[in-house]
């Protein structure tokens, strides 16, 4: 639990420093590609799910985790295309990738009911720090006003993905 | 200023179109992950058409299990009322939206 918890409070001031570190806000190309980032990672986590998972509510979750994030991600890419925006990879980007891959690696070791289990909590975690750092951070930075409006509808769904891990989480115990 | 036997005549035409107008359509909206209206009323043997403005996929899924329609993003799904009931449903895939549909025989 104490792992899980510090495992989120890293990610959200990793979020909060990478992007303090370049001594201003982040740009809107960046904050285009740590949303993109961040929903990629998810979708990889979802797969690697499917793959593994024998639980049907965990596997109900990860489609829904494919479905909205591929949704969201797509409709970022439309957005950063009209625009002629070119997302920027950015530090905050960079620590992302590394995180979710040493996670990734992390889970690919575990089975059954323990996978299940770790796959859920940090589903929670991320969600809880990629809201955190969508309503303090990447939200109030946007400057373009289509890619703020996305990035609220992120939040809202990102939202209702936390809560859906936590439920999912609680039937598991 | 039109005669006074003309009258009779719209009125007519008004109660028979007033006769398929009894099944009505009425259209619920989903955006931006609310349902709307949060409650609406409807027959039997009316037709709903489900607006799905957003880039989710959506469900209309009736809690006692008596329908489930899914509905694309950006698309619209229609379906027909065939029991009465104060139904309530969600969406499965994004269960914060909820709504109350009224069915009357």
């Amino acid at each position: 639990m104490f792992v899980r918890m510090s495992a989120a409070i890293a990610a959200v001031s990793l979020l909060s420093s990478a992007a303090l570190a370049q001594g201003a806000k982040p740009t809107d190309p960046q904050i285009a590609h740590i949303a993109y980032t961040a929903g990629v990672i998810d979708i990889a986590a979802a797969k690697q799910a499917l793959a593994k998972t024998g639980n049907k509510d965990v596997k109900a979750f990860a489609e829904d985790m494919v479905r909205d994030h591929e949704a969201v991600n797509k409709q970022a890419l439309d957005l950063v295309k009209k625009l002629n925006v070119k997302p920027e990879d950015n530090d905050t980007s960079r620590t992302l990738s590394k995180n979710a891959a040493a996670k990734l690696t992390e889970l690919g070791k575990l089975k059954g009911a323990e996978f299940d289990k770790a796959y859920v909590a940090n589903e929670v975690a991320y969600h809880k720090a990629v809201d955190s750092a969508l309503e303090t951070q990447l939200i109030p930075s946007a400057s373009n006003a289509e890619l703020k409006s996305l990035l609220q509808t992120g939040l809202k769904i990102f939202q209702g993905h936390e809560q859906h891990a936590e439920h999912v989480a609680a039937n598991l115990k | 200023m039109a005669p006074r036997w003309v009258f009779p005549i719209v009125a007519a035409f008004m109660l028979a179109m007033s006769v398929p107008a009894d099944a009505a359509t009425i259209q619920i909206t989903m955006e931006n992950l609310v349902i709307s209206p949060a409650e609406a009323s409807a027959k039997v043997g009316d037709t709903i058409e489900w607006i799905n403005r957003d880039i989710f996929a959506h469900t209309a899924t009736a809690r006692s299990g008596d329908w489930d329609v899914t509905i694309p993003p950006k698309k619209t799904v229609t379906s027909v009322l065939k029991k009465a009931g104060t139904m309530e449903y969600y969406c499965r895939f994004h269960p914060n939206m909820k709504a109350t549909l009224v069915i009357v025989p």
